[in-house]
């Protein structure tokens, strides 16, 4: 216990004296949490939008209105026609064309339908293919609104259609802060846990105090906790200033129990630490350790199902995303924010990631050797 | 005869072709400065490093303070001090945190650190440094301040490895004093050095070359060996027929 209680005690010294890594710690997961949520967002708005009305009748005006007050489109540019249209996608000012036929109203008010044109720039995938079905939904609601309208004042009844209403359990709103803060945040613990416990081994081999402690006949086991302690109590301090970010910049209030996000991120970093410790012993200097745990946080981050449901991956992909612990934090923290999930519900990913904990930092104590 | 406190029989550490240290046998007796020679790339470092339960070895064998170096490292690092070629205090800590720190790993108590090191302050004349970071202190100090904590568990026996490298004249002259000191209180001192007026004050010497010891006894025997005026002369002869370069 006291030669823990020494390590701790010299670990931290040097973590406060060292003012650069701990404005890392502090400040780099606020900005994160700030910035990112805002660019990590799946919603496209701002799609340039360029309209050839052929026809400038009060319907034709009345439709762009509606799109343009949809708030995802903006009205670029009304070129004469549909070659200037494309000369404007090619210039990249304009992403969709929307081509309104001359007969647009007289065939609207004499046979309730008539056809416009869509032309998508395809440059940017995501882009095009929402904004098109975003257009394409505006105008089919508004065709409907039109279809009603004659229906009624003619009294004959509207067409049978089925309307799906779709209600979004969960975040109600579909506000993808709620969605990705969580997420975020799990990948920030991750990265200044697994980083900070790298390096930190690897800086002392640098140095070469790592000999001095070596020939010292401290044991492993002691070693080991004490590089690790320091760094789970930081994970905590992080995931605690994250909470507060997401609370006063987002106002997340997690549905489910406080305590239970705790308890998981707390049963949780010892994996990652685990990972980062074991990375240490096989790197000579901080550069090596960098570049692998960068690696590997890559592939974290991207196969963790942060951005991407893990359900829509190849299996392979899905079987090395189960390997992956950033995977069960991500999960659970969403589970807990949206959804509420008590203990019961989280219990499974407890035992899994206790697992990987345990395994890791088994393999880390095993290699790492004070004789040579 | 004193009691031996290092035996070694044929001790070799091979990498892969390379055979840093090939079969050397020597012991060192209990008290004994013992100065272990030669030039760079010799195979001094390995050597340590096998005596301290650092590095295995190849083949043949060794004992530190009763211990065997195979199986009893950890009881071996119980018994010895150890100073490497470079620093490894820690620089972002003070001097009294880096006393505190090896010295409550080796198993002292909280009192027997504070009077410790208050005698080690005291004696190194760091009293106005004792609260500053180790980084502040020139390189002299260091070492001498490294060395004393080599020594604060009054280790049987303590391994240091070129010392003084880079140190002016005069520290040097202290840190001999210091080596001295540790060795009347019955501590075997096993230095490395690349200075030749030091190995003069060693008892007794060897010296490497290409991974083997070509010579052994206290600095007049040797001299006399090779009819040589100093060490230097000696170390020139020897080292002259290594083929090993840097």
């Amino acid at each position: 216990m006291r030669t823990i209680r020494l390590l701790l005690e010299k670990e931290f010294r040097q973590i406060f004296r060292n003012k650069s890594i701990l404005a890392l710690i502090l400040v780099m997961p606020t900005m994160q949490l700030i910035i990112l949520p805002l660019a990590a967002n799946y919603e496209v708005k701002n799609i340039n939008l360029a309209v050839v009305d052929n026809d400038h009748s009060n319907s034709s005006a009345q439709m762009v209105n509606k799109i343009v007050a949809s708030g995802y489109f903006k009205l670029c540019a009304s070129p004469a026609n549909f070659e200037q249209g494309m000369e404007l996608i090619e210039l990249d000012k304009a992403d969709l064309i929307l081509e309104i036929p001359a007969v647009f109203e007289r065939n609207i008010t004499r046979e309730g339908s008539e056809k416009v044109f869509l032309a998508v720039n395809a440059i940017n995938g995501v882009k095009a293919g929402l904004g098109g079905t975003y257009l394409s939904t505006i105008i089919k609601n508004y065709n409907q609104d039109i279809l009603l309208k004659w229906a009624q004042a003619s009294k004959i009844p509207a067409a049978p259609q089925i309307n799906i209403t779709a209600s979004n359990w969960f975040n109600p709103s579909l506000n993808y802060n709620f969605f990705m803060v969580p997420g975020i945040l799990a990948i920030l613990v991750t990265m200044v846990g697994g980083f900070l416990t790298a390096l930190n081994i690897v800086k002392e081999k640098e140095l070469g105090t790592i000999e001095q402690i070596n020939v010292t006949p401290i044991k492993k086991v002691h070693f080991i906790l004490g590089k690790l302690i320091p760094f789970w109590i930081l994970g905590n301090i992080v995931f605690t200033i994250g909470l507060l970010v997401s609370y006063f910049i987002y106002g997340i209030v997690p549905v489910g129990n406080l305590a239970l996000m705790y308890a998981f991120v707390i049963a949780y970093l010892p994996a990652v630490l685990g990972f980062g410790l074991l990375v240490s012993t096989f790197c000579e200097t901080q550069q090596q350790a960098m570049f692998i745990m960068f690696f590997f946080m890559m592939i974290f981050m991207l196969m963790g199902g942060l951005f991407t449901p893990i359900e829509s991956m190849p299996k392979w992909a899905q079987i090395v995303a189960q390997f992956n612990p950033v995977t069960y934090l991500i999960k659970v923290m969403r589970m807990i924010v949206l959804k509420g999930s008590g203990f019961r519900d989280v219990l499974p990913h407890f035992f899994t990631i206790i697992l990987f904990g345990v395994v890791l930092n088994i393999l880390a104590i095993l290699n790492y050797r004070k004789t040579s | 005869m004193k009691e031996q406190v290092i035996i070694a029989d044929k001790l070799s550490k091979r990498f892969g072709q390379f055979m840093a240290t090939n079969q050397i046998s020597f012991s060192v007796s209990a008290g004994e400065i013992f100065g272990f020679l030669g030039a760079n790339g010799a195979g001094k470092t390995t050597a340590m490093r096998m005596l301290c339960g650092l590095s295995i070895p190849s083949e043949g064998s060794a004992s530190v303070a009763g211990f065997d170096v195979y199986t009893q490292t950890e009881e071996i690092k119980k018994n010895i001090g150890y100073m490497s070629q470079r620093f490894s205090l820690y620089e972002d800590l003070t001097v009294l945190e880096n006393i505190r720190f090896f010295g409550g790993i080796y198993g002292l108590s909280d009192l027997q650190i504070k009077e410790k090191s208050d005698a080690l302050i005291q004696q190194l004349g760091l009293e106005k440094e004792a609260k500053k970071l180790v980084s502040a202190l020139p390189l002299g100090w260091r070492q001498k301040l490294s060395f004393s904590v080599a020594i604060l568990h009054d280790p049987k026996i303590v391994f240091l490895d070129e010392p003084t490298g880079g140190v002016d004249p005069l520290t040097r002259r202290q840190f001999w004093d210091m080596i001295y000191a540790a060795a009347n209180r019955g501590v075997t001192i096993f230095v490395t050095t690349h200075y030749m007026d030091e190995a003069e004050y060693c008892d007794r010497i060897s010296i490497m070359v290409d991974g083997k010891i070509d010579a052994m006894g206290t600095p007049a025997e040797l001299k006399k060996q090779f009819d040589a005026q100093n060490m230097d002369e000696v170390f020139y002869q020897l080292a002259r027929g290594a083929k090993r370069k840097e």
